[in-house]
């Protein structure tokens, strides 16, 4: 899937990374993205975001999506802007459904160990999409001006979208 | 008395067991494993375990953390025991509110606090 036009940015604009099934090569790759954020000077609250943000969907991709299968690779596409970063992650595995996530935050599961990962990624990012097969991630944060909304103001704006 | 470990530092006090964590991420699944495992064998040694975990140092963590912490939390729970969250740093104590899981924890600001309530 290319990049959602609502991002505003170009396809070539993007960097891209394909690398293996590994945990140490995808996070090499998540540090140049950390790296880059600061070397252009975001906050530590924009980097906490980022960096939680793409754990949680590295992991995805890495143990659901590939299967923890060394032979695979996961191929992430960036974007560091001076008003938004985005972040695109896609496995090779069969995909899911997002919409069959159970939502974590309802009493009755609240004490199941499972199903966070999501929607933190949609707290703390300003949009998050799949593709149709659900094995490609696609997620943007955009940049608050000072006083802006925290993480949880904006997961409760977004969730009623 | 300190107990060298790969992952966590425990203490004693006043029968309180006291958990600190080495690493400033948790976030590897194979460490928050190891984590969890480790905490549980000092929650099944002692029933009516009284638990205080001190998240100083600690500046990210994951899902696959917070699936583990409710893992302990529900072991606690079937050894009738008592168990303390302190010293989350405000980044962390945000992803706590985001999920909802400040309701499930008794989180105290401080060490002392979550001593004071054990």
């Amino acid at each position: 899937m290319d990049i959602p036009v609502e991002y505003g940015v170009p396809p070539t604009r993007l960097t891209r990374v394909r690398v293996s099934n590994m945990v140490e090569r995808v996070r090499e790759a998540e540090n140049a993205i950390v790296a880059q954020m600061e070397s252009q000077g975001y906050g530590e609250d924009d980097v906490f975001a980022i960096k939680l943000a793409m754990e949680e969907a590295l992991v995805n991709a890495i143990r659901h999506g590939n299967s923890n299968d060394a032979t695979k690779f996961v191929t992430l596409q960036y974007y560091v802007g001076a008003d938004r970063i985005i972040v695109s992650i896609a496995d090779e595995g069969p995909g899911f459904r997002p919409e069959d996530v159970p939502d974590p935050t309802l009493d009755e599961n609240l004490e199941k160990p499972h199903g966070r990962g999501l929607m933190l990624m949609r707290a703390y990012m300003t949009d998050v999409r799949f593709n149709e097969r659900g094995n490609e991630i696609w997620m943007m944060r955009l940049i608050e001006p000072a006083g802006g909304p925290s993480a949880g103001e904006r997961d409760a704006s977004v969730a009623g979208e | 008395m300190e107990t060298p470990s790969s992952h966590l530092k425990v203490r004693r006090s006043d029968n309180v067991t006291i958990v600190s964590f080495v690493d400033r991420k948790i976030l590897e699944e194979l460490a928050i494993q190891e984590i969890g495992e480790e905490i549980n064998r000092l929650v099944e040694s002692e029933p009516g375990v009284r638990l205080l975990l001190d998240f100083s140092g600690v500046d990210h963590l994951s899902s696959a953390a917070l699936g583990m912490l409710i893992t302990v939390n529900n072991r606690v729970k079937e050894q009738n025991g008592l168990l303390r969250l302190a010293n989350i740093n405000k980044q962390i104590f945000e992803v706590f509110k985001i999920t909802r899981l400040n309701k499930l924890f008794s989180i105290h600001a401080t060490a002392d606090d979550a001593l004071a309530d054990l």
